[in-house]
């Protein structure tokens, strides 16, 4: 079964390729790469006026499965991330149970081989239920599959807990992936602290929490001598102690939303809970500073943080309603719109960020284009103009603040292991 | 000048951020016809006869709650309340279906207190019913805005360039939020006075003055508006203690001696006497504190009333 991606224009950051070419896949592998291939014996997909890009990587989702399934499922999520153009997404343990043992690891693996479209890691929460005393089983959780460590959702406010679990992390080459923003200076704020949430009169998150409990993580990361990635970073405190830990060869990484590259405080005066994330969508000059960061290779990868409720829990009053909101299916579009389309990113630096870095990152032989390798693929036209509308999403969390908006630019086939997954938007099973 | 009709007939009242001046100059304009309403001996009239409003209340209330009854029912409306002490997420209803079973009564007007910011713009949303807001959390209360306007220009004849000083908590008050909105509108000079720790970061960016020393925010004021310092503020650390708050803060005769002699003493209620304000200047000649509540029932008659039926012709500079 040969498959013949033709005409396309071919976007491989690993090699700083750019140019128009054809690429041959067989069963589930990249055969050849070339110009004018031989189309003989192979069904042809017609890829002129499109990018093929190594598949788009999503290194931080929350699929919600075991036990909070009204949110979404594994099945709903990796149709979400086909429809997006991921082919591989990492999901974060907050789940009921936690995810803090390798056999919940080996039973999301095996559910997302049952029931997904796409490539599912499975990250594991650094303490048991994520309750911040004891560390889990990190190891065995690595053997059985785990690509990361991350207590995601809360930011670890004992330090012990959390060197240790760096020290213990690093034993097995893996990231430590901490929620960066001190408990105590948070406690009950839902917007980013500063001239909206003071005439709102609601309570702040303020940016020198994240940039407190950044800095705590450097230091610990840096005395440990472990891997470090920030989840989410959103302040220019936090930007700019990232490029000095980087500048000092710290083992840090780190990673940037779409809606914390594209979206300000302003947005929350709608009172819409679709714009209530944690941490908090912040003011024009932290927005600036996060593309900035980005843009210079301080933040290496861009991330959904993927976060699905149910339209119950979100239909409420804005203190009360949880945070986060859905984030795959808009993602590609969003970036394209904001960062490429306005000049300040090349198609190579935006695929760099949303494929070969999280790949990297995570250790998955994933995020190029090279024969031999696994065909994970992702076709895009960056000119489709389209409007989000969140009743058609595949995931069950229809709440986001890119509702309504135009694009341009959207995920039009994902290829997983050389099969379709999604063709024209339209999930394949 | 020229005649614009301007009308208010079906429009929530969500804040004083969102009103435009001459909807705030049509509002004051009725609330002195509705004022003199107040003072017959047969104190109803038929106007809203047949319409209904329910006072929708999350949170307690007993000052504002009144008088937006008294006020519906002065104009002859049937006013029900309903104390929905609970939150809506303790109690298990959801505020939309509090709100969906409310407006399937068919009830013309939802006046709402709680203590959520932003509950009165979802409900507005959401529901069909014309929404007044009585108070978001600590968003807005605009009819108090309202009334601390009508009650500044009763006795000093305008707004425009009087310098006003609002002294208190800041951060967790929907009527400093209200009154700065409302009168940046109107062309007063809003100074801000209390503790760092009660003041919003970053407030003097909506333009306002923020002031540390309250002797600052007083010196030469029109008008004192002193705010209620809630004790419950202290127990979470944002001031050590009331004496220190009283000693520092507290609004007494000699402070209110750097502000001009005729300037206006106010309190939206209730007063902890000798905290934020002594009690001789809160019954001092200066004191308008009791007419703020009578002039608050007038502002809400008239908000009520035009809300419901319609809006008349004004003087515009437009």
């Amino acid at each position: 079964m040969k498959l013949l991606l033709k005409g396309g224009r071919i976007v491989n950051p690993a090699e700083a390729y750019d140019q128009i070419a054809d690429i041959m896949i067989e069963n589930d592998r990249i055969i050849e790469i070339g110009k004018e291939l031989n189309a003989a014996g192979a069904e042809v997909f017609d890829a002129q006026g499109l990018v093929v890009a190594p598949g788009l990587i999503d290194m931080h989702v929350h699929l919600r499965e075991p036990g909070l399934e009204a949110k979404e499922d594994i099945a709903s999520g990796t149709r979400a991330a086909a429809a997006g153009g991921f082919t591989t997404i990492a999901c974060m343990p907050n789940t009921k149970p936690t995810v803090d043992s390798a056999i919940i690891v080996s039973g999301i693996v095996a559910r997302a081989q049952a029931e997904g479209v796409v490539n599912v890691k499975v990250i594991g929460a650094l303490s048991k239920g994520q309750e911040g005393k004891e560390l889990s089983e990190i190891g065995d959780m690595i053997l059985s599959g785990a690509v990361a460590i991350s207590d995601d959702g809360s930011s670890l406010d004992n330090n012990l807990l959390l060197k240790t679990g760096m020290e213990y992390t690093s034993m097995f080459d893996c990231p430590v992936i901490t929620h960066a923003e001190d408990g105590s200076l948070v406690e009950d704020g839902v917007m980013h602290e500063g001239a909206v949430s003071a005439m709102l009169g609601m309570k702040g998150r303020p940016a020198v929490a994240e940039d407190i409990a950044v800095a705590r993580d450097i230091m610990l990361a840096e005395y440990t001598d472990s891997r470090l990635h920030i989840a989410h970073v959103s302040s220019k405190g936090a930007v700019e102690l990232i490029r000095q830990a980087k500048k000092r060869g710290i083992k840090v990484t780190a990673e940037a939303t779409p809606h914390h590259l594209t979206l300000t405080d302003e947005a929350v005066k709608t009172f819409d809970t679709s714009t209530k994330v944690n941490p908090p969508l912040r003011s024009a000059d932290h927005v600036a500073a996060v593309v900035e960061g980005l843009h210079d290779g301080t933040l290496d990868a861009i991330a959904t943080d993927h976060a699905p409720h149910a339209f119950e829990e979100k239909d409420m009053e804005y203190k009360q309603a949880p945070s986060g909101f859905t984030g795959m299916e808009t993602a590609l579009g969003v970036i394209l719109t904001e960062l490429y389309h306005t000049g300040k990113f090349t198609l190579l630096e935006i695929i760099e960020r949303m494929s070969t870095a999280p790949a990297t990152i995570l250790g998955l032989p994933a995020g190029v284009l090279k024969v031999g390798e696994v065909a994970d693929i992702t076709i895009f036209d960056t000119d489709l103009e389209w409007v989000v509308d969140s009743k058609t999403f595949y995931t069950k969390g229809k709440h986001t603040p890119f509702d309504k908006k135009a694009l341009k630019g959207k995920a039009v086939a994902t290829i997983v292991s050389g099969k379709f997954v999604m063709q024209k938007g339209e999930v394949c099973k | 000048m020229s005649k614009r009709l301007i009308s208010l007939r079906g429009k929530d009242i969500l804040g004083l951020e969102t009103m435009t001046v001459p909807e705030i100059e049509l509002i004051l304009k009725t609330a002195e016809e509705m004022k003199a309403v107040i003072d017959r001996d047969i104190k109803k009239v038929p106007t809203l006869r047949g319409k209904s409003i329910v006072n929708l209340f999350f949170e307690a209330s007993t000052r504002t709650r009144t008088s937006f009854e008294l006020a519906g029912k002065y104009l002859g409306a049937d006013v029900v309340n309903i104390a929905a002490s609970a939150s809506s997420v303790t109690k298990g209803e959801s505020l939309r279906d509090t709100l969906y079973t409310v407006e399937a009564m068919g009830v013309d007007v939802i006046v709402m207190r709680h203590s959520a910011e932003g509950a009165a713009q979802y409900a507005a949303n959401v529901s069909k019913p014309v929404i007044v807001n009585a108070g978001d959390g600590a968003h807005e209360h605009p009819t108090q805005g309202l009334l601390d306007m009508f009650s500044i220009k009763e006795k000093k004849g305008n707004l425009a360039g009087l310098k006003v000083a609002i002294v208190g908590d800041i951060f967790h008050s929907r009527v400093a939020r209200s009154d700065i909105w409302g009168l940046a509108k109107m062309g007063a000079e809003v100074h801000l006075a209390g503790p760092k720790t009660l003041m919003p970061k970053d407030i003097e960016q909506a333009g306002v003055y923020v002031h540390h020393k309250v002797e600052d925010a007083l010196d030469g004021a029109d008008v004192v508006n002193v705010l209620r310092i809630q004790r419950e503020r202290q127990h979470k650390g944002l001031f050590p203690s009331a004496r220190e708050y009283a000693r520092i803060f507290g609004v007494n005769q000699t402070r209110l001696d750097l502000a001009k002699p005729d300037a206006l003493i106010m309190h939206p209620g209730p007063m902890n006497r000798g905290l934020e304000i002594s009690p001789d200047i809160a019954y001092g000649d200066q004191s308008v504190i009791q007419e703020q509540v009578k002039n608050g029932l007038a502002v809400r008659m008239a908000v009520l009333f035009l809300v419901l039926m319609g809006g008349k012709d004004i003087e515009t500079t437009a």
